[in-house]
């Protein structure tokens, strides 16, 4: 049974380049993070982990990092909420307003990110919303809402409406059969609507270069103009930090997902 | 024949009055009176498109009316939201809830009561106990066959001990082995609870099984209600003798000779009591028992005064009896059916076919055979 098969090595050899060519920009990051000198050279002379440590302690890096959190966080709460019932609206008004309504909701995803960034920097000015936590906040939010109107919309899409009729029958007002019937069906949706905001908000760059201020950065910014200034290694340990952490929720989240997934 | 409740509680009353529903300009239903009775199991029946759903949705609350009034135990409820109305409503599509294991979907009409954890928990426990799956209450839906998931929605739709039970073809989606499995179950049901059930189907067999009435739906109309029997042997319209039961009919111009109506069929005079109930073309309509095959020449010896030549395109052997499918002169198909012990014929023999007038019934074509 075991015979040399050249299809299957052929086959075998383009995943491993694939999956190389894909993960080696950021495998590369790991080592570099752990460089001796100033610099990003690749492979690094030495061993240290003064970047990490200067990530912790300079108040620069890390304020931008909880910054970045605080926003993400915000967002994520704010564009899921507001995202979730614009796309229940939208589904039940099946009118061709509701197709307006949504294709003006996704439009800050196909809009150049520059374009967006000069006009929200514009309105922005006159209304001192420039540096800002609320500023941040909307802006973000802004971006983060098409991610959760189509996560949400596609679950409502194969949401069966008629089990809501059934509620009704059995006794649940319109707000008990939501939180009793509707919510628990698209939860994946909204779910992976917040990640989708979540991290649209923690890497979002091209605006919060904008509407940036010395006094309040995000971490994306810190990033690029650490990387303009000086090629500062701590953005590698930054990326490094990054690229475990996301490796970790997202092991845990298919872990987590496919056992709830087997239940049902 | 009747299916009398023998439940302490008797159901309510359903009293639909003059409703009509429009949908833009399309008339889903035209201007419909019903009554039914307490503790009655009453059926709709109808071609797809009839307007039966839409009158069910209409009790339940899930579709608002367009014009008339519909009381429950004499209280209007126009104005009752649907989660008000305490009716139980069995869907064909089951709708039970996938993220709740039975027990959960069965506890969640009483939830929404605010009954206690404990009475609640024995009232599910009875509930599935009268639809047998007692063993099933830790399982999720997409754990059950079909037939097991529509004993829960039904389990579901009375635990609360509803005044009325609506159910919109809950077995159209089951083989028809378990169909008639649960069609009794559903009779059983319906003698415990004592409460009113309609019952929606396009299968005239389960109708006249489960229903104490049935109302015959046609294009937004109630044609008739009666009993099965009723429905059978005094059918008021064409469309409701030819939807129940087998029948044949005969066309003709027709004259009123008093109380009787003679129709020409291909030169023979052919009568039924009764004169037309309205106008335009009158059909005498046929039941298959009812008609004899004799012998050329015999003519209504037998009493059968309406007699009529035709050859036999089909005789079919039945075991309790003799169906035979008979051609007249001029085309028109007649389905007999006869004991087996008398004369037998072949096909393509010449016959004569027998009846007594008052077997035929004159009924008015008023074009509703055919669909829209
Ligand atoms: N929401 C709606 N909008 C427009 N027309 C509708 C709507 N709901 C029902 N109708 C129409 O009303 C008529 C009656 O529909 P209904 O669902 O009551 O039929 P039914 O007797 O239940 O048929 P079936 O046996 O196929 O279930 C149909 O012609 C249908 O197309
Ligand atoms: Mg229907």
């Amino acid at each position: 049974m075991k015979r040399f098969n050249p299809g299957r090595l052929i086959l075998g050899l383009t995943v491993a380049l694939i999956a190389l060519w894909l993960l080696a920009p950021t495998i590369v990051v790991v080592p570099m993070s752990f460089a001796d000198k100033k610099s990003l050279a690749f492979p690094p002379s030495g061993f240290s982990l003064k970047w990490y440590e200067n990530f912790f302690t300079n108040p620069q890096w890390f304020n931008s990092f909880t910054t970045s959190l605080k926003v993400a966080v915000m967002v994520s709460v704010v564009a899921t909420v507001i995202g979730t019932m614009a796309a229940i609206g939208i589904e039940r008004m099946k009118s061709r307003t509701a197709g307006l309504i949504r294709m003006l909701l996704i439009t800050p995803m196909v809009v150049p990110g520059v374009v967006l960034a000069v006009g929200v920097y514009a309105v922005y000015l006159t209304q001192g919303l420039v540096g800002t936590w609320t500023g941040y906040v909307l802006a973000h939010t802004l971006l983060a809402i098409p991610f959760v109107v189509i996560a949400v919309g596609a679950n409502l899409a194969v949401f069966d409406q008629r089990l809501e009729t059934a509620a009704a029958s059995l006794g649940a007002n319109r707000l008990t059969t939501f939180f009793t019937v509707t919510l628990p069906l698209i939860r994946p949706g909204i779910l992976s609507g917040a990640l989708f905001a979540f991290v649209t908000s923690f890497d979002e760059v091209i605006v919060s270069l904008f509407i940036t201020s010395p006094q309040l950065k995000t971490l994306p910014v810190q990033i690029f103009s650490s990387m303009t200034r000086d090629a500062d290694p701590t953005v590698a340990a930054v990326g490094s930090l990054i690229f475990l952490t996301t490796t970790l929720v997202i092991g845990l989240g298919l872990i987590f997902g496919t056992r709830k997934g087997r239940k049902s | 024949m009747t299916n009398a409740p023998t439940g302490s509680r008797k159901g309510a009353a359903i009293d639909i009055q003059a409703c009509s529903k429009f949908y833009g300009n399309f008339t889903a239903l035209d201007d419909v009176s019903l009554r039914v009775e307490p503790g009655e199991f009453m059926s709709f029946l109808g071609p797809s498109g009839s307007g039966k759903t839409t009158t069910l949705n209409l009790i339940a609350g899930f579709t608002d009316l367009s014009k008339g009034e519909i009381r429950l135990g004499e209280r209007p409820i126009s104005n009752v939201p649907a989660h008000k109305r305490n009716i139980g409503v069995v869907f064909q599509h089951y709708a039970l809830f996938p993220h709740m294991t039975v027990a959960k979907n069965v506890a969640y009409p009483l939830r929404q009561r605010g009954v206690a954890k404990a009475e609640r928990d024995r009232l599910v426990e009875g509930a599935l106990a009268k639809v047998h799956l007692e063993k099933f209450a830790h399982r999720y839906p997409s754990e059950l066959s079909g037939g097991q998931q529509q004993r829960v929605a039904l389990a579901r739709a009375m635990v609360f001990d509803p005044s009325v039970l609506l159910m919109d073809e809950p077995l159209g989606a089951l083989d028809k082995k378990l169909r008639e499995v649960l069609q009794l179950e559903i009779r059983r049901i319906h003698r415990e609870l004592g409460s009113t059930f309609v019952y929606v189907t396009h299968d005239q067999e389960e109708a006249l099984v489960l229903s104490d009435r049935i109302a015959v739906f046609n294009k937004g109309r109630i044609e008739q209600v009666g009993t099965g029997h009723q429905l059978y042997s005094n059918p008021q319209t064409l469309f409701v003798g030819q939807f129940i039961g087998e029948s044949s009919i005969l066309r003709g111009s027709h004259r009123v000779n008093g109380a009787e109506t003679a129709l020409d069929i291909g030169g023979t005079p052919i009568s039924a009591p009764g004169t037309p109930k309205s106008d335009g073309a009158q059909v005498i309509l046929l039941r298959p028992e009812d008609v004899a095959v004799q012998a050329p020449g015999t003519g209504a010896a037998n009493g059968r005064g309406n007699v009529i030549q035709g050859t036999v395109r089909e005789a079919i052997y039945l075991g309790s009896a003799m169906k035979y499918e008979v051609l007249l002169a001029d085309g028109t198909p007649i389905v007999a059916r006869t004991a087996t012990q008398g004369e037998a014929f072949g096909i393509g023999a010449g016959i004569e076919l027998a009846w007594k007038p008052e077997d035929g019934r004159l009924l008015t074509d008023d074009g509703s055979i055919g669909g829209h």
